[in-house]
């Protein structure tokens, strides 16, 4: 019975060598959001490109959309900005942008340059609603279901391998529930 | 020649320095207060940060929760609720306590069964060497007697 | 040129290390006393090519060779010398290249200390070394290179040495930290061969003692190096984070405490010989657990080493094989005693064993707290955090614990304390420490019961050593003659235990009545912390040699109103990295630190200045001066000195019976 204890060091060994395996690799910085499965806070901003109109949450009701954080001042979101553009057009997608923290006439004249992919621009200069969001770092890219319930987010850049693999099964799923 | 004038100029700056104390970047009416903000601070963590809490990191984000934590404490908000609003926002990463719940329980409790664990197994040795103490072979009488004549330095002991 | 030398180097290393491993122990398994004699030449050979290749890697840099990728990557022409010295080992490839070097030194240092032993025992604990080396002499030729180029295209100039690096700091923690890491290798290696030969007895604790003593001293160092580094540089005035990395660090000197303590009751009385010998695997198991958690970008951590999954599976698998080899070894080949003599339960048997529970349970909490979140991840159960919070909850009963155990401990004798006498005996220290913690309270202002516990834990340990020391002096000839009596372990004990004190002391006091502020100020201001006004005179630029600079001059006044010191903190901004940097400015002494740090510009004339009052903050670091000290002390006893004719003639006859005859008999109770 006593050797047998002797066997108990090697065994929590193994146990902490399986974990420590499946942890290689993994991207500890990036937090899944603490909204998932919560509806998307209430929020009045205006919009990005008419300051006299306000908008709510009432934007995400009745459709899937992809809220995407960007800001002018972010480079990772340039590089992810013709994906966007392709997602939109090419794919259909709906995009609502949410520009965080960023000054109005320099987003206005970014997406006149490289292209507008968002049917509703949010304008978030002092990033109240993306503090309610709990984002931390752009880009970040949510799917909204037509309820206006957050399904998932993306950190990081969203390209067509991300597109793909992450968000478009999620996207699906939550067409077909319309 | 220039002593006087040095003086004078030292004077010159003091003076205004004993009048007013720098206000803190974040006002507070107490030093409790002062101190339960640096404590809340220093136990929430930077989302985006390679481990750092938001009293030391300077990072965009850690500044905006800072900024709330002080406009929470200002509007009397608790520290759970607090900290509360934050995970409710940023997920239980931020909570560099975590909660005591069914997921985190046995990391609590370590220390409490390692040690207990630890002076069970101590207790056992301890008894179990009072049983092998028993067990010892006691001197016969022979034996007994042959020991006292050595240390009396009997001579015939020996052989 | 040279670089390619240096591979070279470092491939006859391995080679060398292969011999190593086997040819020794196929000898002392086969009773070949020719092969035996190869131990020692190899483990010379083996240290001569490491070292080349470290000399090598270290040319490249002084030279400023940007053809080889690692020096490109971490250092540059502005670089100060000193700092491209240090730069060695300011990235993956070179630490690593730095933590092989430790080991074959160490490898080199066994073989040559250890004539007294029985040449099976070297052998195998050179083959033993070996292996290890071959491990990480694969891992640094396959994975992670320092001589690898970056020909054809030869970067210009180099992307400098992380600013954060450029400091004294860089030149001392690493060296001395991993001295302790690997030193533990040979307490290992002392275990394995134990078990491999069977003989495992109060003579292999004497023999592992002292390398147990040293490497666990050069830890000491390592760690508080690498606290009082982080509080001056990073300016915010932090010592200890709980941050993974310093975790790591902090494992394998908890486990090596007790593992100390451990070999002293084996090599005393001849017991606990099982629970010995895995300490000693466990502990070495531990910086290799620390050496692949800093590396492999499992946990996230600021003093991380930039990741890279092909390393830490390498690393895992390291770590893996070796010690699941060695526990099995453990399991199979661990001596299964009973139980055979008498323990009162107040001997100083059972009070170093209760010092060894309380050692594993803050090293478990340690542990457990660290990795708590993988596991949790890897169950799919959230991402959590676990910080400083939870651990000064949880470590700090532990830390006291074991104080009060200690200063009971010191007056208990082997197999049996009578308790009415102990009881007896510690009640003047209980009154002493009282009064004593009661006074330190007072003067501090407010009670804290943490504090109180902290403070009297160092002052019951402080009074009881002092107490002993006394009793032990007392001599006819007069008490100087009693002290000189005592031997130079004794004092080596006497230091630790003072060190520990004093540490204890200085966290206690300095995180309970540490005063931290965050002041917005513009030049002319003035601010309090505590009984201390500090004044901002003006504020200034300037230009280092790699680094431009805005400082801020501070005047620190005493209640009093007396000037005690100027202060020049500063941002710095250094020009090839373009990142900037927090210089502290702090007023150093020996009950209280002043520390000013300017932060971020909150206006045209106004900065959000940091202030901190920090008592007793230089205990901390003058505790592990003393701890280390008292290992270094207790290595240099008459015992490990003593060159006797007679046991070297004697060890070739008797295998194992100790290294001299006339020293302490070896422990027969079990």
């Amino acid at each position: 019975m006593k050797r047998l204890l002797l066997f108990t060091p090697l065994i929590l060994a193994v146990v902490l060598g399986v974990v420590l395996f499946a942890g290689i690799g993994k991207d500890p910085n990036k937090l899944e959001s603490a909204l998932i499965g919560k509806p998307v806070p209430e929020f009045l901003l205006t919009d990005l490109h008419n300051e006299s109109r306000e908008l709510t949450r009432e934007v995400f009701e009745g459709h899937v959309s992809l809220l995407n954080v960007w800001g002018t001042w972010c480079p990772a979101c340039r590089d992810e900005h013709g994906d966007l553009v392709w997602l939109a057009e090419e794919k259909g997608v709906r995009i609502v942008g949410l520009n965080y923290k960023d000054n109005r006439d320099d987003a206005l004249v970014w997406l006149d340059r490289l292209g507008d992919p968002y049917q509703v621009s949010i304008y978030d200069p002092r990033g109240s609603l993306g503090f309610d969001l709990g984002v931390y770092g752009a880009p970040e890219t949510y799917v909204i279901d037509a309820e206006g319930i957050v399904r998932y987010r993306h950190v990081g850049v969203v390209n067509e391998k991300v597109w793909k693999q992450d968000i478009k099964p999620i996207v699906d799923r939550f067409r077909e529930k319309i | 020649m220039w002593r006087p004038v040095f003086a004078w100029l030292l004077l010159m700056t003091i003076a205004p320095m004993s009048v007013a104390d720098a206000r803190d970047v974040y006002g507070f009416d107490t030093q409790a207060q002062e101190q339960r903000f640096q404590t809340l601070i220093s136990e929430l963590r930077c989302p985006k940060c390679q481990n750092q809490n938001i009293a030391d990191s300077n990072a965009p984000i850690s500044k905006d929760m800072r900024d709330e934590v002080y406009r929470m404490m200002s509007d009397g908000a608790s520290n759970e609720e607090i900290v509360g609003a934050l995970v409710d926002r940023f997920g239980e990463f931020v909570r560099y306590k975590p909660e005591v719940d069914s997921r985190t329980i046995l990391l609590w409790a370590t220390p409490a069964i390692v040690v207990l664990g630890g002076l069970m197994v101590v207790a056992g040795i301890v008894i179990r060497s009072r049983r092998a103490g028993q067990d010892e072979p006691a001197l016969t009488d022979e034996e007994r007697a042959r020991a006292s004549r050595m240390l009396d330095g009997d001579d015939s002991s020996r052989t | 040129m040279y670089p390619e030398l240096g591979q070279i180097a470092l491939i006859l290393a391995l080679l060398l290390a292969v011999l190593l491993s086997v040819v020794p122990l196929v000898g002392s398994v086969t009773g070949r006393d020719q092969l035996l004699a190869f131990a020692r030449p190899l483990s010379a050979g083996l240290f001569v090519f490491v070292a080349l290749a470290f000399g090598l890697l270290t040319h490249a840099f002084v030279t400023d060779d940007f053809s080889v990728a690692y020096v490109a990557n971490n250092s540059n022409s502005m670089l100060p010398w000193y700092y491209k010295f240090s730069a060695v080992w300011g990235g993956h490839e070179g630490s690593l290249l730095l933590w092989v070097l430790m080991l074959v030194g160490w490898t080199l240092a066994v073989a040559i200390f250890s004539r007294r032993l029985p040449s099976v025992m070297v052998s195998q604990v050179l083959s033993v070394l070996g292996m290890v080396t071959v491990g990480f002499l694969l891992f640094t030729i396959m994975t992670s290179n320092p001589f690898d180029r970056t020909l054809p295209n030869v970067p210009a100039d180099g992307a400098d040495l992380n600013p954060l690096l450029q400091d004294f700091g860089l030149i001392v923690h690493p060296p001395m930290l991993y001295m302790g890491y690997v030193g533990f290798s040979v307490a290992f290696a002392f275990a394995i061969a134990a078990l491999i030969n069977g003989k495992l007895d109060a003579a292999w604790a004497r023999w592992s003692r002292p390398w147990t003593t040293v490497a666990w001293a050069f830890l000491s160092l390592g760690i508080a190096l690498g606290s009082w580094w982080a509080y001056y540089e990073l300016g915010w005035g932090g010592w200890w984070f709980w941050d993974p990395v310093e975790n790591a660090s902090l494992l394998p000197w908890l486990s090596g405490t007790a593992l100390m303590h451990s070999l002293a009751v084996t090599e005393k009385r001849g017991v606990f010989k099982s629970w010995t010998v895995l300490l000693a695997i466990v502990t070495f198991a531990l910086s290799l657990l620390g050496t692949f958690l800093v590396r492999s970008g499992v946990l996230t951590s600021v003093h991380a080493f930039a990741s890279d999954p092909d390393r830490g599976t390498f690393l895992l698998a390291l770590l893996a094989i070796t010690i699941v080899s060695s526990l099995t070894l453990y399991a199979f080949r661990a001596p299964v005693v009973h139980v055979r003599s008498r323990y009162g339960s107040l001997s100083r048997e059972i009070f170093l064993l209760m010092n060894n529970v309380l050692l594993v349970a803050a090293t478990l909490l340690v542990l457990v707290g660290t990795l708590y979140p993988l596991v949790l991840d890897y169950l799919d159960m959230g991402r959590l955090s676990i910080g400083e919070p939870f651990f000064n909850l949880t470590f700090s009963p532990l830390g006291i614990a074991a104080g009060l155990l200690l200063g009971a401990g010191i007056f208990s004798r082997w197999k049996k304390t009578d308790g009415g006498w102990l009881g007896r005996k510690l009640l003047w220290p209980l009154a002493v420490s009282m009064i004593g913690t009661s006074a330190v309270l007072v003067g501090y202002g407010t009670f804290e019961p943490w504090a109180f516990g902290g403070l009297f834990s160092a002052m019951w340990i402080t009074v009881a050593t002092f107490w002993d020391l006394w009793e032990k002096s007392g001599s006819r000839k007069g008490r100087l003659h009693g002290l000189r009596r005592q031997s130079r372990s004794y004092y080596g004990m006497v230091f630790g235990h003072l060190g520990l004190a004093i540490t204890m002391a200085g966290a206690t006091v300095a995180s309970n009545y540490g005063i931290e502020r965050d002041v917005r100020m513009s030049p002319g201001d003035t601010a309090m912390v505590g009984d201390y006004r500090v004044a901002f005179a003006e504020i200034g630029n300037r230009r280092g040699q790699n680094f431009t600079a805005e400082y801020g001059r501070f005047e620190v006044y005493d209640s009093d109103g007396g000037l005690i010191s100027t202060l020049y903190p500063e941002k710095r901004r250094y020009m090839v990295q373009r990142n900037t940097m927090t210089e502290a400015g702090i007023d150093g002494g020996l009950f209280r630190d002043i520390f000013v740090a300017i932060g971020e510009r909150v206006s045209d004339d106004a900065w959000a200045i940091r202030l901190q009052y920090k008592p007793l903050v230089r205990w901390l670091w003058l505790g592990a001066l003393f701890m280390a000290a008292g290992g270094f002390l207790a290595i240099s006893d008459r015992r490990y000195r003593i060159r006797d004719k007679v046991a070297e003639n004697g060890k070739a006859k008797a295998p194992n019976a100790g290294g001299e005859r006339g020293a302490d008999p070896v422990g027969a109770a079990s």
